[in-house]
């Protein structure tokens, strides 16, 4: 095993080694009471931090941290249940699918899907992403997905987006430039998204509609404009509340005239 | 006889219409025909304690009990309940001017539409009258050459395995060396198919649960989570993952003997389901995990899968989140393509193959879908095993037939097509007390089936519909024995996918083909 522990802090090299080889190197280390692993030399692997489930109980999967170095593959975190994931290079698609809690911290750019059916955590990408970020996702209870976007993102955002918040921070656009995405909270019916940086009616999806800031909206704003500052180093001073702009679904029932009865 | 007014409904107050509450709301004529014989009504109230659609009401004026036909679905509650057998519901004999091409269901739905502007909804499986194959297919006995065997003298094995299976096993020392990928055992070659709390009650899919226990068998949560109350039976669930994503999360993978992908439903390929905002009650609120009253909207696609090579993704998420220990099934609809579909389904990491055929049940579906699209179980069933054989994978797979299994019969012919078993739904609920009314999407049903009203829901007893489901399943397995006995056979596994054993009446050589089966008589 390419694997060094030192007190709880594992290092694994992931050069040449298949996901599930990797993964299941993960768990190990996991199991006997890692609380920091690194991933080295990472190239496209999959499901990283998708089955810590048994490795650990719920505590110790809460507190612990995954350092990945290079680009993980698909499906980063999916079904992730605690743990937080750093990532110091690029994602590929299905960062954060389907994820119940945890945080994953991208220091750069992500694919497509990011967040994709998210149920609670958090995702935060520094630069831009890809197609149907945050689509579908959901929240429950006290649980609520919240994903980050430094820069702007492909078309689809937030489709059926049934909860949770989606924070585009736009930060990758030049003055004046509008976001990349259209279509966006296609068949929203639930959360929010807000938004800074040029958007044109256009871009908007049916079923979506801009309201406003509520005081719940500015909170979340600076904690999470000053968690992405804290994580990427970046100086967030140029971000104002009162840059933003909220989309909302404008029913909470998008196709209840759909049928007859 | 003054009988005591509305003292058991408890949630819904019992209707009190009088004579000029009629109105004429709709130009359609009614469907069935409400017939009170007044002669032996006791006006007890019953039917209007009964029926959640508000047909009888008490009409004061003349201390009557009186009903709106237009409003009954024919589910007959009513009519069973009434202590005096005063109430026939019938198909309405009015109807309008006969025509070969405009039958009146199109005039009626031409009406509803042209006055909602909506897309009609229906329930439970399609109802118009297509060729139904296993009507069409004839199953040998022997005689004299090789004899029959009668299952109450000799062991008859039905036990099934679900999961992959390697292309050849070594065995040392009369020890197995080869590594088996995950089996499922089940004691009979009939589950219980995808049917989500949310589209039926609670006690309903506790009955499913409770008689899978008992049989030895699987039920199916459908794509709407897992109730925490229902955790208990996880030996003998298959849970979904479907693009609702509702209530999944590493418990509830882990929680399930298979998982299964849903792609397709036999009664509404290629789309999606709203489960509507109202069903969305506080307990399903909890299984699916979703806020109480908001629409669940479960997109056509599911939006990481775009390719076979996607689904290969999430099989391979789902047995790396459940450490390789549990099967996973890719659900699909039939369709015209199903054969080349099931290939790269296999291709893709799947351990088990459901397919749902066209007169699959629903709990809501476009009926202009439900009865246009797909493709008959029997021809899809066919025609994927065949594909998987000429390709040299068929042992990679299982395969699950499922969408209008009827009987025994239908069972034992699905499996000399090349199933390994079946799942039933439709038989299931009919069990449970359906008469299939189609009515499931109004959330109204009358049997206590397909409602989350608590008062409706009560309706079913969960113990007695679980014995009713075991009864069910526990005839079928012997005629299956008995049939299997006929043939001269002894275990379920030597009838799988054999033919031979098959032959067609009535069909043509292109359907024979498409079967694989001679005709009857050769
Ligand atoms: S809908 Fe059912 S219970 Fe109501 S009148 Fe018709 S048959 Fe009777
Ligand atoms: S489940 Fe209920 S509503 Fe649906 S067809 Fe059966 S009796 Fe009618």
């Amino acid at each position: 095993m390419s694997s060094i522990i030192t007190n709880s802090k594992v290092e694994i090299d992931a050069a040449g080694l298949p996901y599930r080889e990797l993964n299941q190197q993960i768990r190990s280390a996991v199991s006997i009471g890692a609380k920091h692993i690194t991933l080295r030399n990472v190239a496209g692997q999959r499901y990283i931090g998708t089955n810590l489930y048994e490795a650990a109980d719920r505590k110790a999967l809460d507190e612990l941290e995954i350092e990945i170095l290079g680009t993980p593959g698909n499906d980063l975190g999916m079904f992730l249940d605690g743990p937080s994931i750093t990532v110091y290079g690029n994602v590929m698609d299905g960062t954060g699918n389907t994820m119940n809690a945890g945080r994953i911290v991208v220091h750069g750019r992500a694919g497509d899907i990011t967040g994709f059916s998210a149920r609670g955590g958090e995702i935060f990408i520094r630069d831009d992403a890809g197609y149907r970020t945050g689509i579908h996702m959901k929240e429950f209870g006290s649980m609520r997905p919240i994903v980050v976007i430094g820069g702007t993102t492909q078309d689809f955002l937030g489709e059926y987006m049934a909860g949770g918040l989606i924070i585009i921070l736009g930060l990758t656009l030049k003055p004046g430039e509008l976001h990349y995405f259209s279509h966006v909270g296609t068949g929203m019916h639930g959360g929010a998204i807000l938004v800074r940086g040029g958007l044109a009616d256009y871009q908007l999806g049916n079923g979506v509609g801009v309201v406003n800031l509520e005081e719940k909206d500015r909170d979340s704003l600076l904690k999470y404009v000053e968690l992405y500052g804290t994580y990427f180093g970046v100086d967030v001073a140029q971000v104002n509340v009162d840059q933003f702009v909220k989309l909302a679904p404008l029913s909470k029932r998008p196709y209840k005239q759909l049928y007859a009865y | 006889m003054n009988a005591p007014r509305n003292n058991s409904r408890n949630a819904i107050q019992a209707p009190q219409r009088k004579a000029s509450d009629f109105r004429i709301r709709s130009n359609r004529l009614a469907e069935f025909s409400v017939e009170r014989d007044y002669d032996k009504c006791i006006k007890c109230e019953v039917c209007i304690r009964q029926c959640s659609f508000d047909v009888h009401y008490y009409e004061e004026e003349e201390d009557l009990i009186k009903h709106r036909s237009e409003d009954c679905v024919g589910c007959q509650r009513c009519a069973v309940l009434c202590p005096t057998d005063a109430l026939t519901i019938r198909p309405n004999p009015a109807q309008y001017r006969a025509h070969g091409s405009w039958s009146s269901e199109h005039v009626k739905d031409i009406n509803l539409q042209a006055e909602t502007g909506g897309v009609v909804l229906t329930g439970a499986g399609n109802d118009k009258p297509m060729p139904v194959y296993w009507d069409k297919l004839l199953i040998n006995a022997s005689q004299v050459t090789n004899p029959s065997i009668d299952p109450l003298r000799e062991p008859m094995e039905l036990r099934t395995f679900l999961g992959a299976k390697p292309d050849g096993v070594e065995i040392e020392n009369g020890k197995l060396v080869t590594s088996m990928p995950p089996q499922v055992q089940i004691e009979t070659p009939i589950l219980f198919s995808a049917i989500s709390y949310g589209a039926i009650s609670y006690n309903v899919q506790k009955a499913l649960a409770e008689a899978a226990v008992e049989l030895g068998t699987l039920f199916n949560t459908g794509e709407g989570g897992l109730h925490p109350d229902f955790y208990k039976y996880r030996d003998h669930a298959i849970v979904q993952v479907a693009s609702g994503r509702f209530g999944v999360h590493p418990d509830y993978l882990n929680a399930a003997r298979i998982v299964e992908i849903k792609i397709g439903q036999g009664a509404k390929p290629g789309i999606g389901g709203h489960l509507a905002g109202e069903k969305v009650s506080e307990s399903v609120s909890i299984t699916r995990m979703i806020p109480a009253g908001t629409d669940a909207i479960s997109p056509a696609p599911q939006h990481d899968i775009y390719s076979i090579e996607d689904l290969r993704m999430l099989v391979y998420a789902i047995k790396e989140a459940t450490n390789y220990r549990v099967p996973v099934s890719v659900k699909i609809a039939a369709v015209h393509n199903a054969a080349a579909i099931a290939s790269g389904i296999v291709r893709a990491g799947a351990d088990v193959i459901a397919i749902d055929g066209f007169r699959g049940g629903t709990g809501a579906a476009p009926k202009v879908i439900r009865d246009n699209v797909g493709l008959p179980i029997e021809f899809a069933l066919a025609s994927v095993d065949k594909r998987l054989r000429d390709e040299g994978i068929r042992n990679r797979v299982t395969l699950i037939a499922g969408g209008g299994i009827r009987s025994a019969g239908d069972v034992v012919k699905a499996i000399a097509l090349g199933a390994d078993a079946v799942y039933i739904g439709t038989a299931a609920l009919i069990a449970v007390g359906c008469t299939l009314c189609q009515k499931c999407y109004s959330g109204k049903c009358n049997w206590g089936i397909a409602t989350q009203d608590p008062y409706l829901a009560k309706r079913v007893n969960p113990d007695i519909a679980r014995k009713r489901l075991v009864n069910l399943v526990k005839g079928w397995s012997h005629e299956i024995k008995e049939m299997l006995g006929g043939m001269g056979i002894n275990s379920i596994e030597s009838l799988r996918g054999s033919r031979s054993q098959l032959r067609g009446i009535g069909l043509t050589t292109e359907e024979l083909n498409v079967l694989g089966v001679a005709p009857a008589g050769n």
